[in-house]
């Protein structure tokens, strides 16, 4: 039986990348959408491997919610992708500079 | 096991919301352009309607439903009643400009309804789960919005930014309640705050681990320093109806979010968030007030300044006293008719589209409008913090609080910062009065819109006056 601790390192480790991904990352915003999936999914694997472990439900049943609001966010994030490429001709993070001050 | 049948006249306001939003999503579609009105009918009448449920149900004390998922109380009807007022004076000032600049207008009214349901869900949460579906509820809407004038290039880089980053906390702020959940086995917020006392020694580094990634999940959606970086962008970007959405309702929901988690769900580990909270407080208020000074366009300075008042709302809350909490629901009600007067005044005067939105637009706007000039003041001059107008006694309540509970060079540095933050306010009033006009284009706006502005712009005077009986329902809704 594998211990919780290695499925909460593993979690622990999905959530890191995504987080160094939304900083390190100064190319596509494609990956920013990566980045955000990664970390739900991190978050997921905390709630089942709990549930698990505690023996109770709640934590899968918010796991269902999670993974259908993640695929409503990015939808709309998608979206606001194709119209970013419309409106400007590129998805590049560093050429998303109209707005600052 | 059996499932009780969960009452659901007690969620009655919420789902009269929903099934309208949806009603009017299928009418809008069937419309012509020339019949757009009776879908702005429909919206209205159904929030007047959501209102009134409101109204006959206020005084029913503390009640749970949807197995104790969600939470009837005095505090969330209080919220709700003044999210809805909210909401049903930004359609009413829309109405022209959407027409105007050929703004999906159905689009806007159901997506802005849906993110009201969003608020009242948040408002009334009592669980992780129905606490996450209210948030997304609340943003993804919201982020649409933003993105909604597709030709505008500044619009969905906007949108992108918006999306990015509220993705980005709702991320952390689960992160921190799988964490939660994992240490208390309960997904029910008021059942956590009985099982962390009872938590071992062993597990309190990562209660406050969990803590620290709540928080910062709180903090990015009120838009307060260090997590502030998509709010000048996003209210400069998007066109002025939307920012004064984004602007005004969901600051309350925000809050409400906060007294939810960390008031409800950790009061034992108050000592723990305070130290965060002040640290995050004194931040806004300063980062906010000195980077506004530099703006010389009026969307992106109200930006800079709602960073500064969430700070000062922090402030009440962070207090961790009845006095506290309440003085911060008082400070988010009349923040949220502020910033609802001042944008709503951006959107009376964007005509044929031009956007006002630099402060230098405003200049002379004394000789081209005296009374759109004078309502302005008087929400400006309440922002700073200027008696006898509300916005005074909401920065009294909050310094009245840190002092009960001794944290006396707090309130110092936040009345320092008001008095730096009055000089852009009065700035702008400078130009309105003191100035000549650019253009001297007439203003004109329909009825409706100037007798909603009148009532609002008089109500920060009104309620300036008569502070009590809005400070009395805030404490009572405390139970103080």
């Amino acid at each position: 039986m594998i211990a919780l601790s290695n499925y909460l390192i593993l979690g622990a480790i999905l959530f890191s990348l995504s987080i160094a991904g939304f900083v390190l990352n100064r190319r596509n915003v494609i990956t920013l959408l990566m980045c955000v999936e990664l970390m739900l999914l991190a978050v997921n694997m905390n709630f089942i491997a709990f549930s698990h472990y505690l023996n109770d439900i709640k934590g899968q049943v918010f796991v269902f919610f999670i993974l259908t609001v993640a695929a409503a966010e990015t939808a709309i994030g998608l979206a606001i992708v194709v119209l970013l490429y419309r409106n400007k001709k590129t998805i590049d993070v560093q050429e998303l500079d109209s707005l600052k001050g | 096991m059996t499932t009780a049948t969960p009452n659901l006249l007690l969620v009655l306001p919420e789902l009269v919301l929903l099934g309208m939003a949806c009603c009017i999503l299928l009418v809008d579609v069937c419309l012509s352009e020339q019949r757009k009105f009776i879908t702005y009918g429909l919206v209205q009448l159904s929030l007047v309607a959501v209102l009134v449920i409101l109204f006959l149900h206020y005084n029913t004390a503390t009640t749970f439903t949807f197995s104790k998922m969600f939470v009837i109380d005095k505090l969330g009807n209080l919220m709700k009643i003044s999210m809805v007022f909210v909401v049903l004076f930004i359609f009413l000032f829309s109405r022209n400009y959407l027409k105007e600049n050929k703004i999906p207008r159905g689009e806007f009214y159901v997506l802005g309804m849906l993110s009201l349901l969003g608020m009242m869900v948040l408002v009334s949460t009592n669980d992780f789960i129905t606490l996450y579906l209210g948030l997304e509820l609340l943003t993804l809407p919201m982020i649409a919005m933003v993105a909604l004038q597709r030709e505008s290039a500044q619009a969905s880089e906007a949108a992108i930014k918006f999306f990015v980053m509220s993705a980005l906390a709702s991320g952390i702020l689960l992160y921190g309640l799988s964490l939660l959940y994992g240490m208390t086995a309960t997904l029910n917020i008021v059942q956590m705050s009985q099982i962390i006392p009872s938590l071992s020694n062993a597990q309190y580094p990562v209660l406050l681990l969990s803590l620290v990634f709540v928080v910062i999940g709180i903090c990015f959606k009120i838009g307060a320093v260090p997590f502030h970086m998509w709010l000048p962008d996003v209210y400069a970007g998007a066109p002025n109806p939307i920012t004064l959405f984004v602007s005004s309702a969901p600051k309350i929901a925000g809050l409400a979010m906060g007294i939810r988690l960390l008031v409800s769900g950790m009061p034992g580990l108050h000592i723990e968030w305070q130290a965060l909270l002040i640290v995050i407080a004194a931040l806004s208020i300063g980062l906010g007030n000195l980077v506004a000074v530099a703006q010389s366009n009026f969307k992106r300075m109200l930006a800079y300044s709602s960073i500064a008042h969430m700070g000062y709302m922090l402030l009440g809350l962070l207090a961790a006293t009845q006095m506290g909490y309440s003085a911060a629901v008082f400070y988010a009600l009349v923040y949220a008719v502020m910033a609802l007067g001042a944008f709503a005044i951006l959107v009376i005067l964007s005509r044929n589209g031009i956007e006002v939105e630099n402060i230098r637009d405003l200049r002379g706007l004394n000789s081209r409008s005296p009374w759109l000039a004078f309502l302005m003041l008087l929400i400006l001059f309440s922002m700073a913090g200027i008696p006898p107008l509300a916005g005074f006694f909401t920065k009294v309540g909050v310094i009245e609080a840190l002092i009960g509970v001794h944290l006396i060079w707090l309130a110092v540095y936040a009345i320092l910062f008001a008095v730096i933050g009055c000089y852009y306010y009065i700035r702008v009033v400078k130009e309105m009065y003191f100035e000549e006009p650019e253009t001297d284009v007439a203003i004109t706006y329909p009825l409706d819109a100037r007798i909603a502005i009148s009532i609002n712009g008089l109500f920060v005077l009104v309620l300036g006056i008569f502070p009590g009986w809005l400070f009395a329902l805030c404490r009572a809704a405390f139970g103080a």
